[in-house]
């Protein structure tokens, strides 16, 4: 597993692309710019299945801004904004 | 001896198909009411288990985490605990499971596990989970948990048998002193913790295969397609409302008829006087017309319950969401709105969804302006008594083509006031946040929609038989008293005390073209708008006599200029809403002051776009 994540460089999940694949690394609240305290944020992240080491995929973008996406979280689907992703440190 | 009633309350996450559980469980002997001091749905329905115990069931609303962010959230984790005021402490908590999606449930699960109820975990939809290649190694499971666990179908005959069997095995040992709560809410190193520990059981316990659910991802190529998915949300929505009009006509002429013969049957009997016109005009006529639409009614919330239980709702939610963005709406305001479009009622208390207070106030203020069912029998009669039904364009009905202007001219309204709301008064407002799942794809199940309309349909009866039949005694009364005096020529009402109020206020409504009779029929018609048509129909019965009560339509063709009947449409787009709704908003917000905000809003929109509309139309020569 952490082979492959080595060569990847992190970024967060709200700029990846449709098709994008990945693991989450962590949780960064502070840099979403949510309108959510970053517990609340990162509680409710949590509560949906984006811990850390679950697969990620990016299936959907909505028409307005590719905003917002619809992501595979290993056996589940979430949508969420690209603002919220941004807390999601994927590689 | 008999045993006392056993409690038994149903916790799970949204999607874990509790609801469903809960049908199979209780079938129709369901009570629907809301918690003591909110606006909560409070679903409890009643079984006798295979032993012969006596069992209440509580359907809690769904939830990830006992944390209570939310009223209905809130609800949950009180009732769980025993702290919700008036409720019994469940006697045993059934957390029920997807069996395709454990993670969520399973540590929703280990936090419940804390409070110390007994508790079984069911997992649901567990066919759906073995025709996946998903096998669960349930004894094993039970003991990782230390929770008994047992599997159900809750859509197949006899699905339930095991968890039936299992409540009466529990239930006969159940210690008689409850175990103390040590639940506190978690930190997120503690939910982090506890994900993980779930993700480890399930590591062990269950074999996922790699193949996710092929046809969720087949149709949501299609249905999240960026463009192709907003065309065919715009479809079904076009689809929805033809089905509304073009489905329900025949069976409500059938209705119509039926009425139409027992007003006759009640004629021919009764000798003339007061009981015989009470009867016929008041009850039979009155009571009728509103009836006549549950065929409307019961179509819109088919539609609703079918989208809901096939798993579209949420997809919707996520098409719209930017969309709505631009108009200061969230994505999950989708969804109220949509079941505006049945009744604002329920629309107002599905934006219960919306955690932010202020994107939840924006939607509670503008669902009434979504063309409501109780709106349609106003439409309908005068559309079918002013606007020819000649096609426009070779295809298209001229009737419907002015039906669907007036439901898009509430959309638009909607939009625009939820836009000037976004400017004007929440100036520093920050995007909430949207988060969904969205739910695998699921043949929505018969008795569950069944259930849901049958319910639906007797709310809508049980209002016709209590606001809407002692709206038109009232108005019956009105309208019959005075009495004329002797000898005297003109019309009974014209001496009546409607005729005095309706006169009374004309002057007011006569810039936008309503006569005498309109302003007594708006009046009732804030008690539940429908009831206007029905006010209507009484006032011309008394004044026109038997041949004006059986075709209103016919009568307020000869009666109203085109261009008061265009001036009454753009009234009832706006019309200021019925009693039972301003009531809701003052509930779910708490404030008297939104609900005034409301009603005086909607009302000077109403007449300013009945004095526009009017003026427009005599200018134009339709006065």
């Amino acid at each position: 597993m952490t082979d492959t994540n080595d060569t990847r460089s992190q970024m967060p999940l709200g700029l990846a692309q449709r098709g994008y694949t990945g693991v989450i690394q962590h949780l960064s609240a502070r840099d979403a710019g949510s309108a959510l305290s970053d517990i609340e944020l990162e509680s409710r992240l949590i509560e949906l299945g984006f811990v850390e080491g679950a697969r990620v995929e990016v299936l959907h973008e909505g028409l307005v801004g590719r905003d917002p996406i619809a992501v595979r979280v290993d056996n589940i689907t979430i949508a969420v904004r690209r603002r919220e992703a941004m807390a999601i440190i994927v590689a | 001896m008999e045993l006392p009633l056993l409690h038994l309350a149903l916790v799970g996450t949204p999607n874990s198909g509790k609801t469903s559980l809960f049908n199979a469980l209780t079938g129709s002997r369901q009570k629907v009411a809301n918690y003591p001091g909110v606006t909560v749905e409070r679903k409890e329905g009643f079984f006798v288990t295979p032993l012969g115990r006596q069992v209440s069931v509580v359907d809690l609303p769904g939830t990830y985490s006992l944390r209570g962010r939310s009223p209905d959230e809130e609800i949950t984790r009180d009732f769980v605990l025993g702290k919700a005021s008036g409720e019994t402490v469940p006697d045993l908590v059934l957390c029920v499971a997807d069996s395709t999606n454990l993670r969520l449930t399973i540590r929703l699960l280990l936090e419940l596990k804390r409070t110390g109820r007994p508790m079984i975990l069911v997992l649901n939809m567990f066919d759906i989970a073995s025709r996946r290649g998903i096998t669960v190694d349930v004894e094993r499971l039970a003991k990782e948990l230390g929770v008994p666990v047992v599997t159900s179908i809750a859509v197949r005959k006899g699905g339930t048998a095991d968890l039936l069997k299992l409540t009466d095995e529990i239930s006969a040992k159940l210690a008689a002193e409850p175990q103390e709560s040590s639940w506190r809410a978690l930190t997120v190193s503690e939910l982090r913790a506890t994900q993980r520990e779930a993700d480890r059981i399930i590591a062990d316990c269950v074999s996922l295969p790699s193949r996710p659910d092929t046809w969720t991802a087949r149709i949501d190529a299609v249905v999240l397609h960026p463009v192709g998915g907003l065309i065919l949300l715009a479809l079904i929505l076009f689809v929805m409302f033809q089905a509304v009009f073009a489905w329900a006509h025949p069976l409500m002429e059938l209705l119509q008829s039926g009425f139409d013969a027992l007003g006759e049957l009640v004629h021919a009997t009764l000798p003339d006087g007061l009981l015989q016109s009470f009867l016929q005009n008041g009850v039979i006529s009155g009571v009728g017309s509103v009836i006549v639409f549950l065929p409307q009614i019961i179509i819109i919330f088919l539609f609703i319950l079918l989208l809901e239980d096939f798993g579209y709702m949420a997809r919707a939610a996520f098409l719209m969401d930017r969309i709505m963005g631009g108009a200061g709406l969230h994505g999950r305001a989708f969804i109220p709105l949509l079941s505006s479009f049945a009744c604002a009622i329920p629309g107002i208390m599905a934006t219960r969804v919306i955690d932010n207070k202020r994107d939840r106030l924006t939607t509670i203020l503008i669902a009434p302006l979504m063309t409501c069912s109780a709106r349609i029998p106003v439409y309908t009669l005068i559309i079918s008594a002013f606007i020819p039904a000649k096609e426009v364009w070779g295809v298209i009905n001229l009737q419907g083509l002015v039906m669907f202007g007036l439901y898009a001219t509430g959309i638009v309204s909607a939009l625009l006031v939820s836009f000037l709301i976004k400017f004007f008064m929440l100036r520093d407002y920050a995007p909430a946040p949207f988060m969904l799942e969205l739910p695998d794809y699921k043949m929505p199940r018969l008795k569950s929609i069944a259930i849901g309309i049958f319910t639906r349909a007797k709310m809508f009866l049980q209002r016709a038989g209590t606001t809407i039949f002692s709206m038109m005694v009232l108005i019956w009364f009105l309208a019959s008293f005075p009495q004329p005096p002797a000898g005297s020529t003109e019309p009974a009402i014209d001496f009546s005390l409607a005729a005095i109020i309706g006169k009374a206020i004309e002057p007011l409504l006569a810039p936008v073209g309503f006569n005498w009779q309109i302003a007594v029929a708006l009046i009732p018609g804030m008690a539940a708008r429908e009831v206007a048509v029905a006010a209507l129909g009484t006032v011309y019965a008394i004044e026109g006599g038997k041949e004006a009560a059986e075709q209103i339509g016919q009568v307020l063709a000869t009666k109203w200029s085109l261009a008061t009947a265009l001036s009454m449409l753009a009234w009832y787009i706006f019309a200021p809403q019925c009693a039972s709704t301003l009531a809701v908003i003052r509930r779910e917000t708490g404030s008297w002051t939104w609900m005034a905000v409301t009603f005086t809003y909607m009302l000077v929109l109403a007449y300013a776009a009945s004095l526009l509309t009017y003026n427009v139309a005599v200018a134009l020569g339709a006065g």
